[in-house]
């Protein structure tokens, strides 16, 4: 039963990657991903959560009482949401103004609270750790590559940097004659690629 | 009965410690957050709704006591006098609050301008009080003893369609602005003379 811990560190990016395997925690999915500078901020804010918060919870799982579980566990979780605020306003403020009302919605966020119910308060503190390393990458690359398409189609370019470090700049990728479609960067637009990328993921087999 | 002692106590620490924490973290890291908002959001608003001034507003700012709270001001020099005075005000608007900065001429007590700071009103509808500057470009000029409402409610401002609350907020923060600065004004005119010299 027991998994090595490099199982459960490579689960969550491949096999139970959230939003394509497991289609969980679309709303920021969905909400940040206009550009791929944004979905790497905003995977990296929930990747810092995930893995503070499950090492948390993996640490107090036996002072815990389980029926005020999930409140102990929201506590912890908006702890850390609030630092990353905080933290991403005092370092990284244009990135917050970007994300805005989606950071405070990591609270609520399904796949933080899911590994907190569901592994964290199961497991040791090292596997908890990698759990929520795992997931939290593949989610940040899950972001980062819808956010990359939509950026592409609709812009025709790649233009950013991560956290002021990294920067990176393809333009016109598809030649200086591309019409852009403006419509990949808007809402229906993050739909229809999230769409087309869970119908790739289903091609390939998860196993 | 053991059990529930245990679920107060776990809750009750648990949430101290996390509060605790924060409020030193918040103080720790508010310093930087407020240099970056004066960099990036205060300062923009500040500089399109001062347009012209032959100083630097953003930086020309002191802070007065009101009630228990500090409420910075910031200084315009037109015409070379420092005849505008700048300060900002929240309102609640329809989704969170609503940052305003209020620009006022002190001395033929008129609006020099507003301009919207934060907000998270929704995109496209409250949100062009911040992306469409013709909204706030109403309120430029507008005498300071009279109240400022919109149309609906009998003013002179005419709404944002589809977006009649945070218009509303807007006027409200306004007026708020307005009684703040009547009501630390001889403080205010007594700091800028110091200025002035």
């Amino acid at each position: 039963m027991a998994k090595s811990l490099v199982a459960e560190f490579t689960k969550g990016l491949w096999k139970e990657i959230p939003p394509f395997r497991l289609v969980l925690g679309l709303c920021p999915t969905l909400g940040v991903t206009s550009s791929m500078k944004n979905g790497i901020g905003m995977g990296l804010a929930t990747t810092f959560v995930l893995v503070c918060a499950n090492i948390l919870v993996s640490a107090l799982r036996k002072v815990i009482p389980s029926k005020v579980r999930i409140a102990c566990f929201i506590i912890i979780i908006a702890t850390f949401v609030i630092i990353v605020e905080l933290t991403m306003q005092a370092y990284a403020y244009t990135l917050y103004l970007d994300l805005g009302v989606f950071i405070p919605l990591i609270v609520v966020n399904c796949i933080v609270l899911g590994r907190a119910e569901a592994f964290a308060s199961k497991n040791g503190l090292v596997r908890s750790a990698a759990d929520g390393l795992g997931i939290g990458i593949g989610f940040t690359l899950s972001l980062a590559s819808l956010g990359a398409i939509r950026e592409l189609l609709g812009t025709g370019s790649l233009k950013g940097d991560v956290f002021g470090m990294l920067p990176y700049d393809i333009s016109n990728i598809f030649g200086t004659s591309f019409e852009p479609f403006a419509f990949a960067v808007q809402a229906p637009g993050a739909f229809i690629a999230l769409g087309l990328m869970l119908c790739v993921m289903n091609l390939i087999p998860s196993k | 009965m053991g059990e529930m002692i245990k679920m107060v106590v776990v809750l009750t620490l648990l949430s101290v410690i996390s509060g605790g924490g924060l409020k030193w973290y918040e103080e720790f890291t508010k310093p930087k957050i407020e240099n970056e908002e004066m960099k990036l959001v205060k300062g923009p608003a500040l500089l399109q709704i001062m347009a012209g001034a032959e100083n630097n507003p953003v930086e020309q700012r002191f802070k007065v006591k009101v009630a228990d709270t500090e409420q910075t001001i910031f200084v315009g020099k037109f015409d070379g006098k420092l005849n505008t005075i700048a300060l900002e005000t929240q309102v609640n608007g329809f989704a969170d609050k609503v940052g305003l900065m209020v620009a006022i001429n002190t001395d033929n007590n008129t609006l020099k301008g507003i301009g919207v700071t934060t907000s998270k009103e929704t995109p496209g509808l409250g949100g062009n009080a911040k992306a469409d500057p013709s909204f706030a470009a109403q309120f430029k000029d507008k005498s300071i003893d009279k109240e400022i409402k919109v149309t609906n409610d009998g003013g002179e401002i005419n709404a944002i369609s589809g977006a009649t609350i945070t218009s509303r907020a807007v006027c409200k923060g306004t007026m708020q602005a307005i009684e703040e600065y009547n009501e630390i004004k001889p403080q205010i005119l007594e700091k800028i003379k110091s200025l002035d010299k």
